[in-house]
């Protein structure tokens, strides 16, 4: 997929300059611009993406509703009768009411709770109170047009288990938005049937690009998350990739592998718990087990399909992040834990074990959300400022490492093209 | 048991838990797995997870090493604002059960202060929790944070 893909009409510059033009040094006010921000709702948000709402496995069967957001316009995705999905803004069509009041659910009609304007699940106006009128009160006008006045719907597609929602009529297929490259690796990871195991929440004060660049930040990992090296987990010369795709760049996956050669015992390979060198250690390693899944023993899985979604993979963790931008300044992230089917209890209780190393009290995660705030607070009133990702400059075409910055610039440069910056 | 056993072992159990937040907005965490039984169960999880029947949390120690190596982590690897609590508890219910457990539950806000003297109220929700007596006296053998404030800010470093 091209740049061309993602075009749009021309808008008259923000007065927002990103000194160069490879990506690599970004201007602080991006982070905390109102113009930005309302322009991001508009040209990403609204404009040719697509966006990660739910899990296929949240809403399986008919009538089941899931309220939740594309950018910060608040949308419900559903599954209706048919099977299939809809999606529809969550503002009545009648006088602009928050129309579906609950997180989750299941139901076939939904009524506003104003006038009791009633809309099926697929956001079809339905019924109106009083439409024909009663005795000699008039009621709607005879010509008023029901199929004229549903809901604003959204197109939505899955792909892989993963829900995507796009106000766009002109984005790509679904698949072919998250692309050559992307896929497989999602095709890893949802390769058979999963079954959802619950969210968490975590509210950060902090713009949600700088987010995104954490995701695609593999150079932070082993000196941010401390818990890696105090606990001699991380092992130097793990095989890494670091991939973007080959479109306009917003799309990317991280990936850690151990090498072979360190699990030289085949007992090794059913459950593997990682040994501590000397100073401190954990009582229960428990948590660092690792059963072996997949093709490729890759412990980090971490994978961007922008704009709204992270899919992870730690060990044995299974988790679609959700990233929802709230303010310039605040970002919330849902993380979606998932098993497969056929998981056994033991593998199980691991994933549920596993869930503290990541979320907001992530043995290896809870930092990112810091640190993202540390940003935020330092370089506010700096926005003229950029900041500097050179690592890897060098050799910008280097994918087998995880001293990189260059899934950020890649980031960047896709983020001006689709913002006309 | 007569009504002057029962204000007995209410009066214990709240003590019990008055122990627990003690230690945890005293910054005294090392004595906090000592509060649990060795096969102690402790976890936090929101309660629109609780109410589905869902088990996901955000922390989950199935035995009293793993709630060390919390606190070990929380002290040596971890890195976070400092920061304080102060727990609010309030509607101890105990439910004396078969074998000496006695079910027991509360209210709990808790308020972070950072270390610019910002207070929040951080997060309220509800404790569901086992207690057995031991030779050491009472100690939990499950201890349930339901928690009703859904979107956890910015992080937890400290159990609740």
């Amino acid at each position: 997929m091209g740049h061309h893909d993602l075009h749009q009409a021309e808008l008259p510059p923000l007065a927002i300059q990103f000194p160069r033009s490879d990506g690599s040094r970004v201007p602080y006010e991006v982070f905390s611009s109102p113009a930005i921000y309302e322009r991001e709702q508009e040209r990403i948000y609204r404009g040719p993406t697509w966006n990660f709402v739910a899990l296929d496995v949240e809403i399986s069967q008919p009538g089941d509703f899931k309220s939740t957001y594309v950018g910060d316009t608040p949308v419900v995705v559903t599954r209706t009768p048919d099977g299939s999905l809809a999606a529809w803004v969550n503002r009545c069509a009648h006088r602009g009411a928050k129309l579906c009041t609950l997180p989750r659910g299941n139901a076939t009609s939904h009524a506003c709770l104003y006038h009791q304007w009633n809309f099926d699940s697929r956001g079809n106006l339905t019924g109106i109170p009083f439409r024909r009128g009663q005795k000699q009160m008039a009621g709607m006008p005879p010509d008023f047009d029901m199929k004229a006045h549903g809901l604003q719907k959204l197109r939505v597609d899955s792909y892989g288990g993963l829900i995507f929602a796009s106000f766009s009529d002109t984005v790509a297929a679904l698949p072919d938005y998250i692309g050559n490259e992307m896929r497989p690796w999602i095709d890893r990871i949802m390769h058979k049937p999963i079954v959802y195991l619950g969210c968490t929440r975590q509210f950060v004060n902090a713009n949600w690009k700088l987010y995104f660049e954490n995701v695609k930040d593999p150079y932070h990992a082993s000196l941010l998350h401390l818990f890696h090296t105090t606990f001699n987990i991380l092992r130097v010369g793990m095989k890494a990739r670091s991939l973007p795709d080959a479109g306009h760049g917003l799309h990317s996956i991280i990936t850690a592998t151990r090498i072979e050669d360190d699990n030289s015992s085949a007992a090794y390979t059913a459950q593997d718990i990682r040994s501590m060198n000397e100073g401190f250690h954990l009582e229960d390693e428990s948590v660092l087990g690792y059963v072996h899944e997949y093709e490729e023993a890759t412990t980090n899985h971490i994978q961007s399909i922008f704009p709204q979604l992270v899919l992870q993979q730690i060990h044995n963790s299974l988790v679609a992040r959700q990233l929802l931008p709230k303010a310039p300044d605040q970002f919330e992230l849902v993380f979606h834990f998932f098993g497969y089917a056929d998981d056994t209890p033991e593998l199980r209780e691991l994933r549920i074990k596993q869930a503290n190393l990541v979320g907001p009290a992530g043995y290896i995660s809870m930092e990112d959300g810091y640190a993202t705030e540390l940003v935020q607070r330092g370089s506010l009133r700096e926005g003229k400022s950029s900041s500097v990702l050179d690592m890897g400059l060098s050799q910008p075409d280097q994918q087998d490492t995880l001293i990189t910055e260059s899934l950020i610039r890649r980031f960047w440069t896709g983020y001006q093209a689709l913002m006309a910056l | 048991m007569t009504p002057l056993d029962q204000m007995l072992l209410w009066f214990e159990l709240y003590s019990l838990q008055e122990r627990y937040i003690s230690v945890l907005d005293n910054d005294q965490l090392e004595a906090w797995p000592e509060l649990f039984t060795a096969d102690g169960h402790y976890e936090i999880v929101p309660k629109e997870n609780a109410d589905a029947g869902l088990p996901m949390g955000i922390i989950y120690c199935n035995n009293q090493g793993m709630m060390r190596d919390r606190i070990l982590s929380t002290r040596e690897a971890n890195l976070y604002e400092p920061q304080t609590y102060r727990h609010l508890v309030s509607g101890l219910i105990i439910t004396p059960a078969d074998q000496g457990m006695v079910k027991m539950s509360a209210n709990y806000v808790v308020i972070r202060t950072n270390q610019e003297g910002d207070s929040i109220i951080y997060q309220a929700g509800r404790y569901e929790d086992q207690v057995i007596n031991t030779a050491e006296g009472w100690r939990y053998r499950s201890k349930r944070a339901i928690y009703d404030t859904l979107r956890v800010p910015t992080l937890m470093a400290i159990p609740v």
